[in-house]
């Protein structure tokens, strides 16, 4: 047995990554969902299978569920609600060009 | 493939008919095999990536079967080839007929069918058929995917754990003589090597062995001895898993003839 109780050779199928596609060069990767795995290779194998079947993507990432920090739902009024009265944060005093998207 | 301009005369239909109609039915077939392991994959994932590579096929087999039918005089649909052949009309080599067994069996006749898909869709890319070259143009690029998926898990069943190993070897066995055929020259190919319309199979079968060797390496796995090579599927003999795959195939499109959703 190894440490942490799995059995030595039994592959860890049931290890969770999350899947992020970049849609079209210059623009950012999305989350799109996650997918079990064996490795790493095999997660990039199985999500270009499951999340760019429809021409979703040009570019793929994988990460293992178990290193993302998230934030935690308890720390929700500390995190997030001290920004809701400070509407000087938002740059509205420029004009957005017509047919600028994505900004 | 060079091209030499007294090889350039424009191959006979008949045999671009020929030739399209036995690559066109390998996929075709291949696909309704994949198929099979709808819903019943190890995990969720292989299900969707074994159905991926399926309908590639199937897209493959609806241009072949096309080209392959409008050559003809008086022409056929694809719906006509796929659906209303009998078994002995049908020109798959027989490797894609076989039954899928296990997955050890299913990710072993994918690589070695893959890794030569790959270098005749390549070799087919330069073809002095146009229609030819233009569907290989496409293939090309799925079959390099599916080699890669397939060397994937072959390397992992390979080198995994005894029972995926005992597996695997197995299932490269079972398959193993079957891939003669994929090679062997007939009157129709060698014609339409002559004329620059096909790559020729006495090419593919190194860059096939030495890429099929090295995953096979890469794997653990032994390179199977050659005892018997069975053949005829391009002369419409078959084996007997053949008649039920067909009959289920068909099945539904013959109950209801014409019908579209």
């Amino acid at each position: 047995m190894t440490p942490d109780g799995a059995a030595p050779d039994r592959p860890r199928a049931d290890r969770l990554w999350e899947v992020f596609v970049r849609s079209r060069r210059g623009m950012s990767h999305t989350h799109v969902g996650s997918l079990h795995a064996f490795d790493a290779a095999s997660a990039l194998l199985s999500a270009r299978d499951l999340y760019t079947r429809r021409q979703e993507g040009v570019s793929i990432w994988v990460i293992p569920s178990a290193e993302l920090t998230a934030s935690s739902p308890d720390e929700k009024d500390s995190f997030f609600d001290p920004a809701a009265d400070k509407p000087y944060r938002h740059p509205t005093f420029y004009e957005v060009p017509e047919g600028l998207a994505h900004l | 493939m060079t091209r030499q301009t007294s090889r350039n005369e424009a191959p006979a239909g008949a045999d671009v008919a020929t030739y399209a109609l036995g690559l066109g039915d390998d996929v075709l077939v291949l696909a309704q095999r994949l198929s099979e392991w709808t819903a019943r994959a190890p995990q969720l994932e292989d299900d969707v990536a074994l159905l991926n590579i399926a309908l590639d096929l199937v897209g493959q087999a609806r241009n072949l079967l096309s080209l392959a039918g409008g050559r003809e005089n008086p022409g056929r649909t694809e719906d006509d080839l796929a659906f209303w052949r009998d078994e002995t009309e049908f020109r798959n080599a027989q490797i894609m007929e076989l039954d899928g067994g296990d997955f050890g069996r299913t990710i072993a006749r994918q690589f070695l069918v893959s890794a030569w898909h790959v270098p005749l869709w390549d070799g087919l890319r330069a073809s002095t058929d146009p229609d030819l070259a233009a569907i290989a143009g496409k293939a090309v690029k799925e079959a390099r995917y599916h080699v890669g998926y397939a060397r994937h898990w072959l390397v992992r069943l390979g080198d995994g754990t005894p029972e995926s190993r005992r597996r695997a070897q197995a299932g490269l066995e079972d398959v193993w003589p079957y891939v003669g055929e994929l090679f062997e020259p007939d009157p129709v190919t060698e014609r339409l090597v002559t004329a620059g319309a096909a790559p020729d199979p006495a090419v593919i079968e190194p860059v096939w062995r030495e890429a099929v060797e090295a995953v096979l390496a890469e794997a653990t796995l032994a390179v199977p001895p050659t005892v018997r090579r069975p053949t005829g599927g391009r002369r419409g003999v078959h084996t007997s898993a053949f008649g039920p795959l067909l009959a289920q195939m068909q099945h539904l499109h013959r109950s209801h003839p014409g019908a579209s959703w």
